[in-house]
């Protein structure tokens, strides 16, 4: 606008690339409290707001240990397992140039943390309608230091495995492979509802879910968009495979759907919709539009079979977390050691195109991760059920999270409510209902 | 023949149907009413407002049975609704007059002794 402002841009620093990463980041943001939109949703009416509250929690757990400690140890340095504590309490984030990009590292810190809030919010999924709102938030506070940024660190931060030669363009490694994996743990140790089996547990809000997942495709154009920090070729290929993939993936979910119970489902489309976005995620700059197409296509097979056999186990992984994230971070993870193509990425060739090492340092990276997440996150549960009940009782989980554990209704008629008016010196006691 | 109204907790509506089911009592109806039986009342918050909410949710099952089904039917309602805690309802047990199948036209007894669908 003046002089002046443009002075004050620091060297290496690309105003086209800054601004199109404030738009991003913002647009991941939004995509926590969509994918609180979607699970909320799925679950029944009484837990809707302690569905959508993890979430919400999520944002405010992960992001304040982002960025006292998590960021620091995702990025800091190239060390091969963790980063180091040079960057802890944000000390030395500022305007200057993130290393490898032409954007301010203040902003790349706050796009790496909407990250860290999304993946903290989807392992959500494995555990609610049953899981205590207090004991989550510091599940997911550890967890975000010990799982997420360990991983991201490995993929994104220099760590081992990018240096291995993994590629993982916006997160399928630390985010969807991460959240997947952990999401069984988390299902296994607070185990499953007590009605899980017994009776039938439905969504309650289709509306929700189709809205939540729209929005989160939307969201997905920046956390696929935006991970190229920069507005060049990777971050157009990545934008548009953002729109191609989900698109077969629909697609197909529509056709899989048809051939099992002859009706095209609205849940199944929206659950198409993020599992199409998923398989994007880490190949976004990496393969061809046509090869997104397919990888859409056939990468929601796998997807789709493992949501219609998971009901039969015994596992209440209540809102598929690991299929629609984690076994899509995998094939999508895998999809770059086949389809990946210099002349579209500039940086390895896959399998088709001759280069079958590629596809080992991707199946490294497939096997090693979900073993991390599921490990790790097992352990950690583990070991905070020492000291504290992870789950609520039978009867509060009868009665609804949402009375219980936050004291208000999503759907209160207002009804029988007598207001209470605090007399002088009356002291208001929340009695659990 | 009698009709017996039982006003359940909504999360035990599920335990009392199967209960019913096991009884041999087929022909059920259900509705959501609100109700207060004495509980504790429950505490709500909404930004500046709070709230006592003197009415709790819960299940009014009706349920017209021959003289023979009565007690299967209260038995059924008190196992499936049953927690032991204050708040899990009561039954009610009123004298039927008259029922009619709409289909049939048969009445009494005929009109509430279930037939195998279809």
């Amino acid at each position: 606008m003046n002089g002046l402002a443009l002075a004050a841009l620091p060297a290496g620093i690309d105003s086209g690339d800054t601004a199109w990463m404030l738009v991003a980041t913002a647009l991941v943001l939004m995509m926590t409290p969509a994918l609180g939109l979607f699970y909320a949703g799925l679950v029944r009416s009484k837990n809707t707001l302690n569905t959508f509250m993890m979430c919400i929690g999520a944002l405010a757990v992960a992001g304040v240990v982002w960025a006292l400690l998590g960021y620091s140890l995702a990025f800091d340095g190239t060390g091969s397992l963790l980063g180091g504590l040079g960057y802890a309490g944000l000390q030395g984030v500022d305007f200057l140039p993130r290393e490898g990009t032409a954007i301010p590292q203040l902003l790349f810190f706050a796009f790496q943390a909407t990250f860290c809030m999304i993946t903290a919010a989807l392992v959500s999924g494995a555990v609610v309608e049953r899981m205590r709102f207090g004991p989550f938030l510091v599940f997911i506070a550890l967890w975000s230091l010990l799982v997420y940024s360990v991983l991201a660190h490995w993929s994104f931060g220099g760590g081992w495995l990018s240096a291995n030669g993994t590629l993982d363009f916006a997160g399928g490694i630390p985010v969807e492979m991460g959240s997947g994996f952990s999401a069984l743990a988390a299902a296994v140790v607070v185990g499953a509802r007590k009605d899980y089996g017994r009776q039938a547990l439905l969504p309650h809000n289709a509306m929700y879910v189709l809205l939540g997942a729209g929005l989160l495709w939307f969201g997905w154009f920046g956390f696929n968009g935006g991970s190229g920090f920069a507005t060049g070729d990777p971050s157009v290929l990545a934008f548009v495979n953002t729109l191609l993939t989900p698109a077969c993936s629909l697609l197909v979910w529509f056709v899989l759907d048809l051939i099992r119970g002859r009706k095209v489902t609205a849940i199944g489309a929206a659950t198409a919709i993020v599992v199409g976005c998923v398989l994007i995620t880490p190949a976004g700059a990496f393969i061809s539009p046509g090869w997104a197409m397919v990888l859409g296509a056939v990468g929601a097979l796998p997807c789709y079979l493992l949501i219609m056999w998971r009901p039969r186990t015994r596992v209440d992984e209540t809102l598929d977390v690991l299929a629609a994230h984690g076994v899509a971070g995998f094939t999508g993870i895998l999809a770059i050691g086949l389809f990946a193509s210099f002349a579209w990425n500039g940086v390895a060739d896959g399998l088709f195109y001759g280069d079958a090492a590629q596809l080992g340092h991707q199946a490294l990276a497939a096997l090693v991760t979900p073993l991390y997440a599921f490990g790790m996150t097992y352990v950690l549960l583990r070991a905070m059920s020492l000291f504290t009940a992870l789950r609520t009782s039978e009867h509060e989980e009868a009665v609804g999270m949402d009375v219980v554990q936050h004291g208000e209704e999503a759907y209160a008629s207002g009804e029988g409510a007598i207001l209470v008016l605090p007399a002088d010196g009356e002291k208001l006691v929340a009695e659990p209902g | 023949m009698k009709l017996v109204i039982g006003i359940v907790r909504p999360e035990k509506a599920n335990d009392v149907l199967e209960a019913l089911y096991r009884a041999e009592v087929r022909g059920v109806s259900m509705s959501r009413v609100q109700g207060h039986g004495g509980e504790l009342d429950r505490v709500e918050t909404y930004r500046g407002t709070t709230v006592k909410m003197g009415l709790s949710e819960k299940v009014r099952f009706e349920v017209a049975v021959s003289d023979d089904f009565v007690d299967p039917a209260i038995e059924a309602l008190c196992e499936g609704g049953r927690t032991g805690e204050v708040g899990d309802g009561k039954i009610f047990v009123v004298p039927l007059e008259r029922a009619v199948r709409i289909r049939t036209g048969e009445s009494d007894k005929a009109a509430v002794t279930p037939v195998d669908g279809r």
